[in-house]
C-alpha cells in the first residue's frame, strides 16, 4: 500500500494527528519530570488537566467563553459582510481599486493591535473596543480575497453569461460571486486568524472580559497551570470557528 | 416590445428570410488595432445560412473564426458591414442567438442538471418546469443519469454535451459553436459528432459550426465555407451532398474521401502559409 492510499483510509489522518497530539503531551510529561524541562516555565500536562475544574468553577471560565466567543463571532460577520461588500464594490469600480488597493494590501500587514488606545478613546474599555480592533485587523484579506476572486472569473465563463443576456445583478449573483467563492472562503480563513487572535490579544491589552483577560489574570497570579489552562480554552474557540466556517464552505460548495 | 408586436415583426419577415436565409452576413469585416499594426481578423466575409441549415466555417487557426464567432454572437459589437438574425442588425447578444464556446464552460459549482436549465433560471422558469425541460435535453445529449453530477466528476466530452445541452435549453434559432470538440480524442469526436448530427435531426436546428477539422465539418455539415489565413476571407463554399440521416460510418465512404481531398487541397495553402508566417515572426523576434 503507498502512502496516498494510506491517506485515503477514513478516520486514519484525524486518529494519526490525535495521535501526535497525545505523544507530544506525554513527551513533555516525561521531560518536566526528568527535570529537562523547568518545570517553572512550563507546568506540567497533568497539572494542567488538573487546574481545568478550578479554572473553570473559580474563574467564572464559561461566562468568559462565551464572552469571547461571542465578540469573535461579531467580529466574524462583520468582517464577512463588509470585506466582501467592500471587495465587490472595488472589484466594480475600477478607478476606487486602483486608488486604494496598494492601502489595504498595506493594511494587512501593518499591527492595528497598537492602534488600541485610539479605539478606547472612540469606544470606551468595553466590547465594542475588542470587536471593533478585530474586525479592523480582520479585515484587509478578506476585501483583497474578495477582489482576487471576483476578477479571476475565467472569461469564457463571463462570456457564456452574456450570450445569455445576463443582467448586470444576475451576472454579479449567478457567476462571478459563485465563481469567486472558493478564493473568498481563503480570505475569510485569513481574516479570521487576525480576528481571533485580536480579540484575545486585546482583552489580555486592555484588561477587560473573556478569556484574555483571564489569562492576563493568572499569569500575574503566576498560576501557570491555571494559565495554560485558560489557553486550551483559547484554543477550543479557535477549533470551534474553523470547523464551522469549513462546515459552512462545504454547504456552500458542494461540488469539491 | 409587446408579444404582438413581434409576432407581427415575425411573421413580416419569414418570408423574406426563406431567400435571405435566417443569418446573413453582408460584406463583415472586423480589424484590431494593436501595437503592431491593425490586424484585419475577418476581411469582408458574405454569407447566408437558410433556416434548417448545418453550415461550418473551416480554416486555419489565427484566421479569424473566432473572432467571426464573438461577432455573430454579439460579443463583439463593433464591426464593419452588416450581420442580421431573422432581420435584425446584431448590436449585442440577441436571444435567438445561442453560443456553445470552445473552452471549458461549465459552471462547476452547479450540477449538470443546475447547469442545463440555467438558461431557463435566467428566464425565470419555475424550477419543476425548468428541470423537466433540462431533463428532456441532457437526454438529447446522452447524459441520462448524470443529472445530478458535478462537472468535476465528467470526463471532457461529457463536459462539452453539457454546454451543448444547456445552450439548446435556451431554443436559440440559431446554434452558433466554436470548435466545441477540438480539445477532445479522434474517437470522442467522431461519436460526438453523432450526437449532433441525431439532435440535428430532430430539432432542425439551424447551426454555424466553426472548426478546423476537415472530418468533422463534411461529417456534419451541407455546406463548409473555407476561409484564408489573414486576412480571414471567403476562399470557397464547398456543398456536401452526402444524404441524410448521417451517422460516423459515412467517413468511410468514396463520396466523402473526395470531399475531404478537395477541402483539404484549399485548406492546405492556407495552414501552410499561416505556418510559415507564424515561423518568420518567430524568426524576427528572436532576432530582434
Ligand atoms: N482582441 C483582439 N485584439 C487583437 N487581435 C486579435 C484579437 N482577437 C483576435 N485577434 C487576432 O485576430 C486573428 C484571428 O484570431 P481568431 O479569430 O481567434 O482566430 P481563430 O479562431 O481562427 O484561431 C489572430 O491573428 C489574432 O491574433
Ligand atoms: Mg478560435
Amino acid at each position: 500500500m503507498n502512502r496516498s492510499a494510506l491517506a485515503r483510509i477514513p478516520g486514519l489522518p484525524a486518529l494519526f494527528g490525535f495521535g501526535c497530539l497525545v505523544v507530544s503531551i506525554l513527551a513533555f510529561e516525561i521531560l518536566i519530570r526528568a527535570g529537562v524541562i523547568n518545570r517553572f516555565i512550563v507546568p506540567m500536562p497533568s497539572q494542567i488537566a488538573a487546574s481545568f475544574e478550578r479554572v473553570i468553577i473559580e474563574e467564572h471560565l464559561l461566562e468568559r467563553f462565551v464572552l469571547t466567543f461571542k465578540e469573535c463571532f461579531y467580529a466574524a460577520i462583520l468582517i464577512t459582510l463588509v470585506g466582501v461588500s467592500l471587495g465587490a464594490l472595488l472589484h466594480r469600480v475600477d478607478l476606487l481599486r486602483r486608488a486604494t488597493e496598494t492601502w489595504v494590501a498595506a493594511a494587512a500587514s501593518a499591527p492595528t493591535v497598537l492602534m488600541y488606545p485610539l479605539f478606547l478613546v472612540i469606544f470606551g474599555r468595553s466590547s465594542t473596543t475588542i470587536i471593533m480592533m478585530a474586525f479592523v485587523a480582520g479585515l484587509p484579506p478578506v476585501i483583497l480575497k474578495t477582489i482576487e476572486g471576483l476578477s479571476g472569473t475565467r472569461r469564457v465563463l463571463i462570456n457564456v453569461g452574456r450570450s445569455f443576456n445576463l443582467t448586470q445583478s444576475q451576472m454579479f449573483w449567478k457567476i462571478l460571486f459563485p465563481a469567486a467563492m472558493p478564493t473568498i472562503f481563503v480570505g475569510l480563513k485569513l481574516g479570521l486568524i487576525f480576528t481571533l487572535i485580536n480579540v484575545v490579544g486585546v482583552e489580555f491589552l486592555i484588561n477587560f472580559g473573556g478569556l484574555g483577560q483571564l489569562i492576563n489574570d493568572l499569569a500575574e497570579r503566576y498560576d501557570l497551570p491555571g494559565t495554560y489552562a485558560a489557553i486550551c480554552f483559547v484554543i477550543l474557540v479557535s477549533v470551534v470557528f474553523f470547523v464551522v466556517i469549513e462546515r459552512i464552505e462545504r454547504w456552500l460548495r458542494p461540488a469539491d | 416590445m409587446s408579444v404582438a408586436s413581434m409576432a407581427t415583426t415575425h411573421t413580416a419577415k419569414t418570408s423574406a428570410q426563406d431567400s435571405a436565409g435566417l443569418l446573413v452576413l453582408d460584406d463583415l469585416s472586423k480589424r484590431f488595432p494593436t501595437p503592431e499594426g491593425t490586424v484585419v481578423a475577418v476581411d469582408h466575409v458574405s454569407l447566408s445560412v437558410k433556416q434548417g441549415e448545418f453550415f461550418s466555417v473551416i480554416g486555419p487557426s489565427g484566421c479569424g473564426k473566432s473572432t467571426l464567432f464573438n461577432v455573430i454572437g454579439g460579443l463583439i459589437s463593433e464591426y464593419e458591414g452588416n450581420v442580421t438574425v431573422a432581420g435584425e442588425r446584431i448590436t449585442g447578444p440577441h436571444p435567438s442567438v445561442g453560443m456553445v464556446f470552445q473552452e471549458e464552460s461549465t459552471f462547476p459549482w452547479r450540477t449538470v442538471i443546475e447547469n442545463v436549465s440555467f438558461p431557463l433560471e435566467i428566464e425565470g422558469m419555475p424550477k419543476a418546469k425548468r428541470y423537466e425541460k433540462a431533463r428532456h435535453f441532457i437526454h438529447m445529449v446522452g447524459l441520462d443519469g448524470f443529472e445530478n453530477r458535478y462537472p468535476s466528476e465528467l470526463s471532457g466530452g461529457m463536459r462539452q454535451r453539457v454546454s451543448l445541452a444547456r445552450t439548446l435549453a435556451s431554443e436559440p434559432k440559431i446554434l452558433l459553436m466554436d470548435e466545441p470538440f477540438a480539445a477532445l480524442d479522434e474517437q470522442t469526436r467522431l461519436l460526438l459528432g453523432d450526437k449532433v448530427l441525431q439532435i440535428q435531426e430532430e430539432l432542425k436546428q439551424t447551426t454555424m459550426l466553426i472548426t478546423h477539422n476537415i472530418t468533422e465539418a463534411v461529417q456534419l455539415s451541407d455546406r463548409i465555407m473555407v476561409m484564408t489565413y489573414r486576412p480571414g476571407k471567403v476562399k470557397r463554399v464547398v456543398d456536401i451532398n452526402l444524404p441524410r440521416p448521417r451517422t460516423s460510418e459515412i467517413v468511410g465512404s468514396d463520396a466523402f474521401g473526395h470531399y475531404v481531398a478537395q477541402i483539404w487541397t484549399d485548406l492546405r495553402e492556407e495552414a501552410s502559409r499561416g505556418l510559415t508566417e507564424d515561423e518568420g515572426r518567430r524568426v524576427t523576434r528572436a532576432t530582434r
